[in-house]
């Protein structure tokens, strides 16, 4: 791999990053006054939809931009509703809004564009374009043939979207926001013990909307993003569970901005990798070490735990080994015999690749990666004590 | 606290949503420059208007049966399973797999085994989140989306792969042996010399379903295990106290609802009019799993009747975006407004009507 | 006297939560730098008239008056703005937000954070001293004890210029050498010519510090007196409407062979903190062991690891044989199984499940019972029917329908479902963890005599009270434990609350002499 292709994997991986990390942000915000929000995605959907349709009628992204957010806030404002006013479950208020906008997208995109529920392509006027910076090179054949310094400055920091830096300024704002104002240290504090504020004579309930607003407005921006800057025009479920990945970033990232950034960069990463490398062949001795290798190591941490853990996880590891011994069994054949079978490199399904990310929330979530404190108030209606 | 009685609780509050959502259903119709007169119209002939679209009505209210008993098993213990949906998939891989490689002499036995395996493997899909869930806290929801994805990639690599029948294009497994085919309830209705349901796919696993309901019933008010779910899901710390296991307890009450879940599998592979299993053997149905548990107060009689409705909506909505522009999708926004008003919304219909109950009382304690 | 306005007046104030009657047409009168009392049983709705003057319910009826004044309280905000402060009994603090922060919450002063931390430092220093309130306003809420959280709420009060300050129940958490800090603070704050009100339901608080007592009974205020010219006997007739006996009423023990035997038991928790430090005693068959402490001091932690749900090392032998304490057999079924029986100290959260019925409560933890199954697979719901009803009717439980849901009877009430449903299974060992908490004075003695009748039917009663009277009135042997260990024993005859209330601070005979 030569130093352009690792700048374009890096590249790739911050564009994949910003709709994660400002679905992130939003929940980030959310979560932190206390109130769960698993409608990230259809929010996002929702604004990813109504930018586009907004963009391609009016020929203005801008005008498009603010339809999404919109869109979005007011998506923000049924949970809130929902969550806040009627101390509705918070979980089951966001899973109505995904379906909410899935099926909603589809149905209105339908009746008002006519071409099998997605939205015509855009315009380049009515799209996000690149910026870029002075200096920088805009042919990729010109970036091939430059120096490394100039390769990461044209391909990296220059010639992405109007939104991308934005999103990237959002974590510091977001941060001093939290960590610095009057309103970040009631909106610390509504998630952790509204009891508390509520003492103090400050609004609960105002509070946590204005949390699930600015939920919004970054969901908004972020579908905003999808339909008009990475993608010309809204598609069906384009939001592809991103909203429920920056769910797992935020965990992953302890509920802080910063973190927040690392976190969905890696996501970002994965998907980049996904995307770039959709063919990835691997000797089979390096599936059976990496399977057999989990398994052994599971077990062993299971077996020192309680009955229940060993039961599952040597259960799974049994499943890998399975699924390792079942590999070798494949690339045995008649000429080759088993022992060269070893050595016979063979693809690994696709399938598997693009599941990687789900994978990786789930090892998040599971917390081997660390322990997270989800905000105390989390997911709890605020009702006064009698 | 309750202040109103059980008659309206139980019928008038969810009826009050679902007019609710009908509202908004209809506002969307008009949105969208359609008729909703004609819609609805169009929608109630599509779903019940003929002997063969009842069918189908029926057909799908047995998915939905499963999938909002395997969401209101897990509700009991407090737990969201929004897994059904890989659930369902991988249920059909265990009920494919034994009809495929077991040569039955007879559906009967391979309605058994099928049912089994289908189960089995609905509830092993679960394992891991549950485990997760049990013993890292992890949160179930996000953790049963995922394994949602990965069950329809792990799907489709053994449709293409291992399962496809040497020589087809189709990403979808071999119809199923004829000794596996489930006999249709059009079969069963010639057998009294009638003729009903027409070519609609509905089975004998419609009986199935309805005994799980049975079997859930029992299961949850009338055994022990019941007793500790329930009494998990309504206070944790009180459980402990009594020394019921929350890891355990959460785990059986998920693997309950994963085979479940799995076990619609039967329906949707065994029971079709030609059985084998395709890459997206779910259609949604274990989303609309939620709507029906919660719609249905998660009590199998009332899953029944949302099951039913469902189903009609379903097959309705079919028709209707065969008849007009209007995308098949509608169903999905009604199902996430019934959602909203009857699960996250619950308060604010609840709350008026308790008003009212209470102002009914004191006036004839007053006119006493 | 005429010519000072009082600086809390309310008129006639009345409160409905639902069918239930809160508080109703109260009027009282404060008079500025007075302490003024506030007595009555759990439930008489002495916090309920304070949230109402914290703006935290509006009123059906009624008017407040402060200095002379008509104010509306709509809400928290203007309860603050009118000079009044609270401080909870259950504490209002962000637990991981330093003493600061928690001071300047809702108090800042512009929209940036700096200068209202950096303004809010040195006020906290001059108040800190001032009353000598000891606090450091860097240290994070959950690092520091109760006694600490208890002035941060002072200070919260104080930061906002409160005139008045009202504590609900303040001594509950406290040891008696912190509650008498508490109360030299409050004495400098009157001092100061600030205005205080002292909810509470002990007798002897009431008497050591107030100036004025207003009695309450069950939603009325029924007399208000000067304290001098009132005394204990006094005020707990007008609390409760009729005469009490302060004391039980029961025969010497009969102490017989030990029943449980406890040794060098330890707990360590799941932040990895020793909440019960090599512990041993043991308990006689037909004698009530009570351990007295302040809450948090390893007692809840005790009766977790011998009902089985909590995990410990150690040895605990009943009747001889030894009890499993960490493996398969350490949970509250195979406990109940040996004959262990335990009511918990918080009813609400583990002795019952709120939503579900009487009956389902009666068999909540015996649901494995025989006598409940039909067969091997149903229960026999008529069974447990049938056995709720009887109970009911034998412990007076008022409504006496087994189908209401537990959530819907009173406190008292709801204490004797859980009573009745240990006690009628006649166990060998009973625990019983604050078994008056919340009850209304008839509960109380009724549930007493249970625990006196099964005494002297020859078990053992393992009794955890943070009330002293309740430890010193019932027990027959005391043990006072603080800081996880167990600071000694006395017997109740030969013992005095000054010397136990020494031994719950952590301080022996020698160490306070």
């Amino acid at each position: 791999m030569d130093f352009f292709t690792f700048v374009q994997l890096g590249d790739a991986s911050v564009r994949m990053a910003i709709p994660l990390l400002l679905a992130c942000l939003a929940g980030l915000f959310s979560e932190r006054a206390g109130i769960f929000d698993i409608g990230l995605e259809g929010k996002m959907l929702a604004a990813a939809f109504l930018a586009a349709a907004v963009s391609f009628t009016t020929g203005s992204v801008w005008v498009g931009l603010l339809a999404g957010i919109a869109i979005s806030v007011t998506l923000s404002l049924i949970h809130g509703i929902a969550s806040i006013t009627f101390r509705g479950n918070q979980l089951i208020s966001g899973v109505a809004i995904n379906f909410f906008a899935a099926g909603l997208t589809v149905v209105i995109a339908q009746g008002w564009f006519a071409q099998g529920g997605r939205t015509p392509s855009l315009p380049r006027d009515a799209r996000f374009g690149s910026v870029d910076f002075p200096g920088a090179l805009t042919r990729v054949r010109d970036k091939m043939q430059a120096s490394p310094g100039m390769q990461f400055y044209s391909e990296f920091i220059s010639g992405h979207s109007i939104l991308v830096y934005l999103g990237l300024l959002t974590v510091p704002l977001s941060w001093w926001i939290l960590y610095r104002t009057r309103f970040g240290l009631r909106l610390r504090a509504v998630g952790e013990a509204p009891e508390a504020v509520d003492t103090a004579g400050i609004s609960v309930v105002r509070l946590r909307f204005s949390a699930v607003i600015i939920a919004g407005i970054l969901c908004g921006i972020a579908g905003a993003y999808l339909s008009t800057a990475v993608q010309a025009g809204f598609t069906k479920d384009m939001t592809a569970n991103r909203g429920f990945i920056a769910l797992a970033a935020l965990i992953f990232a302890k509920w802080r901005p910063w973190y927040a950034l690392g976190a969905c960069l890696l996501f970002g990463l994965f998907f980049a990798i996904d995307n770039r490398f959709q063919n990835i062949q691997l000797q089979v001795i390096w599936i059976m070490v990496l399977l057999i290798g989990v398994s052994v190591l599971m077990t062993s941490w299971a077996a020192r735990k309680e009955k229940i853990d060993l039961w599952v996880l040597g259960g799974l590891s049994a499943v890998l080994t399975l699924v390792a011994l079942l590999a070798w069994r494949g690339a045995v054949t008649d000429e080759i015999g088993a022992m060269a079978a070893l050595f016979e490199t063979v693809k690994v399904p696709s399938q598997l690749i693009q599941s990687l990310p789900y994978l990786f929330v789930v090892i998040v979530l599971a917390g081997f990666v660390g322990k997270a404190i989800p905000p105390r108030a989390g997911g709890q209606p605020y009702v006064k004590e009698r | 606290m309750d202040g109103m009685p059980k008659w309206a609780d139980v019928v008038l509050v969810p009826v009050i949503s679902l007019l609710l959502a009908a509202i908004i259903s209809v506002i969307v119709f008009m949105a969208i420059g359609q008729n909703p007169w004609e819609a609805i119209k169009l929608m109630a002939y599509g779903a019940v208007g003929t002997s063969d679209f009842l069918g189908y009505t029926l057909f799908y209210a047995t998915n939905f049966i499963f999938t909002g008993l395997c969401v209101a098993v897990a509700f009991h213990a407090s737990l969201f399973n929004i897994g059904g949906e890989g659930q369902v998939l991988l249920g059909g891989l265990g009920a494919a797999i034994v009809c495929i490689f077991i040569p039955w002499p007879h559906w009967t036995l391979a309605l058994v085994a099928g049912s089994a395996a289908a189960a089995l493997f609905g509830a092993l899909w679960v394992v891991i989140p549950a485990y997760l869930q049990a013993r890292r806290g992890s949160h179930i929801v996000i953790t049963t989306i995922m394994f949602n994805f990965m069950a329809s990639g792990l799907l489709i690599f053994m449709l293409a792969g291992p399962l496809k029948p040497a020589g087809t294009m189709q990403v979808a497994t071999g119809i199923f042996p004829e000794a596996t085919h489930l006999p249709s309830l059009h079969d069963l209705a010639g057998v009294f010399g009638l003729d009903l349901f027409g070519r609609s796919p509905v089975n004998i696993s419609i009986f199935l379903a309805l005994a799980a309901c049975v079997g859930v019933w029992a299961l949850i008010w009338h055994t022990r295990l019941g007793f500790e779910i329930r009494a998990l899901g309504r206070s944790e710390s009180a459980a402990k106290y009594a020394g019921i296991s929350a890891v355990n307890i959460t785990m059986i009450a998920l693997l309950i609802s994963g085979g479940l879940a799995g076990m619609m599998a039967v329906n949707n592979t065994m029971g079709i009019n030609s059985p084998q299993l395709v890459d997206n053997a779910a259609g949604g149905a274990g989303f609309i799993g939620i709507a029906v548990a919660l719609m249905g107060r998660n009590h199998p009689v009332g899953i029944v009747i949302a099951a039913l409705l469902f189903g009609a909506l379903y097959q309705g909505g079919a028709e209707l975006s065969a008849a007009t522009s209007v995308q098949v999708q509608i169903v999905v926004v009604i199902q996430a407004l019934v959602i909203m008003f009857t699960g996250a919304l619950d308060e604010m219909v609840r709350s008026p009507i308790r008003k009212i109950f209470l102002r009914m009382d004191r006036s004839s304690a007053a006119g006493e | 006297m005429n010519d000072i306005a009082p600086a809390i007046e309310l008129k006639g104030i009345s409160k409905a939560f639902g069918p239930v009657q809160a508080n109703k047409d109260i009027s009282i009168r404060v008079m500025p730098g007075t302490i003024h009392g506030i007595i009555g049983e759990n439930g008489a709705g002495k916090s309920t008239l304070m949230s109402i003057l914290y703006g935290f319910y509006k009123a059906d009826a009624g008017e407040v008056f402060i200095s002379g004044v008509k104010t509306e309280i709509p809400d928290s905000q203007a309860a603050i703005s009118a000079g009044i402060g609270m401080v909870f009994q259950h504490f209002k603090l962000v637990k991981n937000f330093s003493v600061l922060e928690n001071v300047v919450l809702g108090a800042e002063d512009g929209a940036l954070l700096k200068p209202s931390l950096r303004k809010a430092r040195k006020q906290l220093t001059a108040l800190s001293e001032e009353y000598e309130l000891n606090v450091d306003p860097d240290a994070v809420i959950e690092d520091i004890g109760v006694g600490m959280q208890q002035r941060v709420e002072i200070l919260k009060a104080l930061y906002r210029q409160a005139d008045i300050l009202i504590l609900d129940e303040p001594t509950g958490v406290l040891t008696p050498a912190e509650a008498d800090q508490l109360f030299r603070i409050l004495g400098r704050l009157k001092e100061e010519g600030k205005t205080i009100i002292l909810i509470t339901h002990k007798l002897r608080e009431i008497m050591d510090i107030t100036d004025t007592v207003s009695v309450m009974r069950r939603g009325e205020m029924t007399s208000t007196v000067k304290t001098s010219e009132t005394n204990p006997a006094d005020l707990a007739e007008r609390m409760v409407g009729r005469k009490v006996l302060l004391r039980v009423d029961k025969v010497p023990a009969q102490p017989k062979d030990v029943v449980l035997d406890v040794r060098n038991l330890n707990v360590t928790d799941d932040k990895g903190v020793h909440r019960v430090k090599d512990v041993s005693f043991n308990i006689r068959a037909g004698e009530i062991l009570g351990i007295a402490g302040v809450s948090g001091n390893g007692q809840s932690e005790l009766l977790e690891v011998l009902g089985g749900y909590e995990k410990a090392t150690g040895e605990i032998y009943l009747n001889g044989d030894q009890l499993d304490l960490t493996g398969d057999k350490s949970d509250g079924q195979s406990r109940r199984a040996r004959g262990i029986a335990h009511v918990p100290e918080d009813r609400q959260q583990e002795g019952l499940i709120m939503d579900f019925a009487a009956w389902e409560n009666t068999a909540f933890g015996y649901h494995h019972d025989p006598r409940y199954q039909r067969n091997r697979f149903i229960m026999d719901n008529a069974a447990i029917l049938k056995d709720t009803q009887e109970k009911m009717d034998r412990f007076d439980v008022r409504p006496p329908n087994p189908m209401l849901a537990a959530k819907n009877f009173s406190g008292g009430n709801q204490q004797k479902i859980v009573v009745a449903r240990e006690i009628e299974r006649n166990p060998d060992v009973l625990l019983v963890g604050q078994p008056t908490r919340g009850v209304d004075i008839g509960a109380i003695e009724f549930i007493h005599q249970q625990i006196v009748a099964l005494r002297d039917a020859g078990k053992a009663i393992l009794l955890v009270s943070v009330e002293l009277e309740e430890i010193m009135g019932l027990s027959d042997r005391i043990a006072v434990m603080f800081d996880g260990q167990i600071m000694g024993e006395r017997m109740p005859d030969e013992t005095d609350e000054k010397e136990l209330g020494l031994l719950m601070a952590g301080m022996t005979n020698g160490e306070a002499a």
